[in-house]
């Protein structure tokens, strides 16, 4: 018998690996020090206006010396970004609201945690109510806050939560729907779908400002909060209709024999056996648009709502606080980030733990 | 074994196709009910409001100024050329985001693909910071972080007194030709379509005795000498309008506006992280196999890029490729957010609260989008079937 040898030596010597990595030929060297100059040149400046010799604690415009960033104009509106014109003393409401949602939807990521679909059931059903009575009030000893109120990061959040839980199962529909046998629902489907996706946000989202008040009988009004929801769901609902779609074409079509064999009639077959595989082939597209209705909520401010793009662009006008308009849209993207690329990462973790490595 | 009979005791609505057809029916009657309410009501509020329908209102007079226009345009034309100056604004940007997303995500693909690591690094966070961030955020801090806080045109900043930077936008000096000009734009065509002719007969040349003919470098030798000796034969003479203050603003050669150049930037920085992604998809998607095969048959790095990986590669970059392109022009209407004449800012902007005609316009605005998008598909589809996989 062969003697055992060591496997060969794996140097991760820092000087190996920078002439592995950077190196390697003349044009590699080239770059790479054209890049370390750059970078040498300009980060330090960058990181001293954002870090060191910004101004952190102060109350006016006064504090800031104008050295570096002034992050006093970010503190001293932190409120307005977080809740908009919510009143102060209601602030809980919204804070409870956003708590409940947490504790409901985390379990949901655990694996070992049993009867996930009571506590879908629940969030689905349960919880809008509840958010509901708790950000508008006005039952049961809350009192009344209107729409118009809402604004900032909440707002954002509350539109991003109605259109990603009613985004998902419209989509399923108009996926089967656009999958139907039946040519009359197939036709509406795939017209529903390919003007949706045709057309930018923006015009329905004028649509839903403009026209929809037209559409109703005299008298009728839907707050305005409402139809920019109802604009962005039915919009993003055609991109989800066209993900799931895809997972639907990836099942092989034994799995649909096989389901008809067993006598199983159509929503059996859909739910029972094709979805739970469709949709989670898909998960992945899914989850990138939930990261493109994210983003999509902050075309609202277009429609006179202060989300958190919105509160931002009207805070920068006050006159007491101009010139900081880097501070004040930096700030936003870092918040957006900071839900986006959370969402995309978790999105790739799960296409990680779903590649089997062969197709 | 008999052939099982329909069983005449079954009831009608066990029937798939009966009850498929019932079902089809109340959609359909839903549907039409709730589209004639809608026309009733609208029809209704039409008339309380005194508004008129039709499309008569295009051939008023629009009154208002437009800060862009590529053809001819002032406050006495009809709202009927607003529409035609929103559309061709909407489609400069468009076209001019779609060719540097292209160039931009392709280089970023690449540069994320490079085995230097730090150049590898840059265009990850480049992806990442970009992707994730709303792009209406994006152009917001192009417009007012980057161009609101430039010099005013006095304090412009300047090279060679030819190109000026101030807060009212870019000014670059403009040539014009003389008449000779014509001879010029003809040659290159007629070079063009030699090309094309070179082209196919190198192809002949090398499937008939398996030389190579230097096509590329010839292209671009005939596409420079011959334009340059017509435009010394014809004698054109070239003027550069060079802009100059005068008064309180920049006068001569072309302005680019900052709402145009924050538009773009942000289009095209935006996107380009969504190319540069799709890139790296589709580079990664060649097998292996296919590089060594390559090496093997004695290809050089050049050759083996542009005959064997680019060619399978863009079969995978094509169809989201396209989305992406949709998706640009679709986001160039939040052009009205910072006020560039876009069709959405100046047609379903200031004519629709004009004009008032909320329907006509926000319908013509729709149709222009899904000609836009159904133009691209098709030309990307056809672009897709020349590059698809052809069986044996």
């Amino acid at each position: 018998m062969l003697e055992p040898i060591h496997s060969p030596p794996f140097t991760k010597h820092p000087v190996k690996w920078a002439q592995i990595n950077l190196f390697s030929n003349w044009f590699n060297s080239l770059v790479t020090l054209l890049v370390l100059y750059a970078l040498v040149t300009y980060v330090p400046g960058i990181l001293d206006w954002i870090f060191f010799s910004a101004d952190w604690s102060g109350q006016t415009k006064a504090d800031c010396s104008g050295e570096g960033a002034c992050w006093v104009f970010i503190d001293a509106r932190m409120n307005q970004f977080l809740y908009g014109f919510y009143p102060d003393d209601e602030q809980w409401r919204v804070n409870l609201a956003f708590i409940l949602l947490l504790a409901l939807v985390i379990p949901l990521f655990i694996e070992k945690v049993p009867r996930k679909g009571w506590l879908i059931a629940f969030l689905l059903i349960g919880y809008p109510i509840i958010a509901t009575w708790l950000f508008q009030g006005n039952i049961f000893g809350l009192s009344q806050v209107d729409t118009e109120q809402w604004g900032g990061l909440m707002l954002t959040l509350v539109i991003a939560t109605v259109g990603i839980i009613a985004s998902l199962p419209i989509g399923i529909i108009l996926a089967l729907g656009r999958r139907s046998e039946m040519p009359i629902i197939r036709w509406i489907c795939v017209t529903f779908i390919e003007v949706m996706r045709g057309i930018p946000l923006i015009t329905i989202l004028f649509m839903a400002s403009v026209m929809l008040p037209l559409f109703m009988p005299e008298g009728v009004s839907f707050d305005k909060l409402v139809r920019a929801m109802i604009g962005i769901t039915l919009f993003q609902s055609a991109y989800m209709a066209e993900v799931i779609r895809g997972g639907l074409q990836a099942i092989p079509k034994g799995q649909y024999e096989a389901a008809d064999a067993l006598g199983l009639n159509y929503f059996q077959k859909m739910f029972l056996v094709i979805l739970p595989q469709a949709l989670k082939l898909v998960i992945p597209g899914i989850v990138n648009t939930f990261i493109a209705l994210f983003k999509d909520t902050s075309l609202i401010l277009i429609i006179g709502l202060f989300e958190l793009s919105g509160i931002m662009k009207a805070a920068l006008n006050d006159p007491e606080w101009l010139g900081f308009a880097t501070e004040g849209y930096l700030f936003a993207a870092l918040i957006y980030w900071m839900f986006c690329f959370s969402m995309s990462r978790y999105s790739q973790h799960i296409e990680q733990k779903l590649n089997t490595g062969h197709r | 074994m008999t052939v099982p009979q329909k069983n005449s005791s079954s009831k009608i609505w066990n029937d798939p196709v009966f009850r498929g057809r019932v079902f089809q029916g109340v959609v359909l009657t839903a549907i039409i009910a709730f589209f004639a309410f809608i026309v009733s009501n609208t029809l209704h509020n039409l008339e309380v409001r005194g508004i008129s329908t039709g499309f008569g209102f295009l051939n008023q007079e629009a009154g208002f100024g437009i800060i862009q226009s590529l053809i001819d345009y002032n406050e006495t034309n009809t709202y009927g050329r607003t529409f035609v100056v929103g559309i061709l604004n909407t489609l400069l940007v468009s076209l001019v985001g779609i060719v540097l997303a292209t160039l931009l995500g392709f280089l970023m693909g690449i540069a994320r693909l490079s085995n230097n690591w730090l150049i590898s690094k840059l265009a990850a966070i480049y992806i990442e910071t970009f992707r994730n961030i709303p792009l209406l955020l994006q152009i917001f801090f192009w417009y007012f972080a980057v161009l609101g806080v430039m010099p005013h045109p006095r304090e412009s900043m300047s090279w060679g007194e030819l190109v000026f930077l101030n807060v009212r936008g870019l000014y670059i000096p403009s040539p014009e030709f003389s008449d000779g000009i014509t001879f010029v734009y003809a040659s290159i065509f007629v070079t063009l379509i030699g090309i094309w002719i070179l082209k196919r007969w190198a192809h002949k040349q090398q499937d008939d005795t398996g030389k190579q003919f230097p096509v590329f470098y010839t292209a671009i030798a005939a596409l420079i000498i011959i334009p340059g000796i017509t435009y010394l034969i014809s004698g054109t003479t070239t003027t550069w309008d060079v802009p100059a203050l005068r008064g309180f603003n920049f006068k001569g050669g072309i302005t680019i506006l900052p709402e145009f150049t924050a538009l773009l930037l942000a289009l095209t920085i935006y996107t380009a992280a969504f190319i540069a992604e799709i890139v790296r998809a589709g580079i990664q998607s060649v097998p292996k196999g296919q590089l060594e095969a390559s090496r093997a048959l004695g290809l050089k790095n050049g050759q083996m890029l542009r005959l064997v990986v680019i060619p399978q590669a863009m079969r995978v970059i094509i169809p989201p490729l396209t989305s992406q392109y949709l998706n640009l022009v679709k986001n160039s209407s939040l052009a009205t957010a910072i006020g560039y004449p876009d069709l959405v800012a100046i047609f379903a902007g200031t004519t629709l609260n004009q004009s008032g005609q909320a329907i006509e316009i926000i319908f013509m605005v729709m149709a222009v989008y899904l000609t836009i998008s159904l133009v691209i598909s098709l030309i990307m589809n056809i672009y897709n079937k020349r590059m698809a996989l052809v069986e044996r």
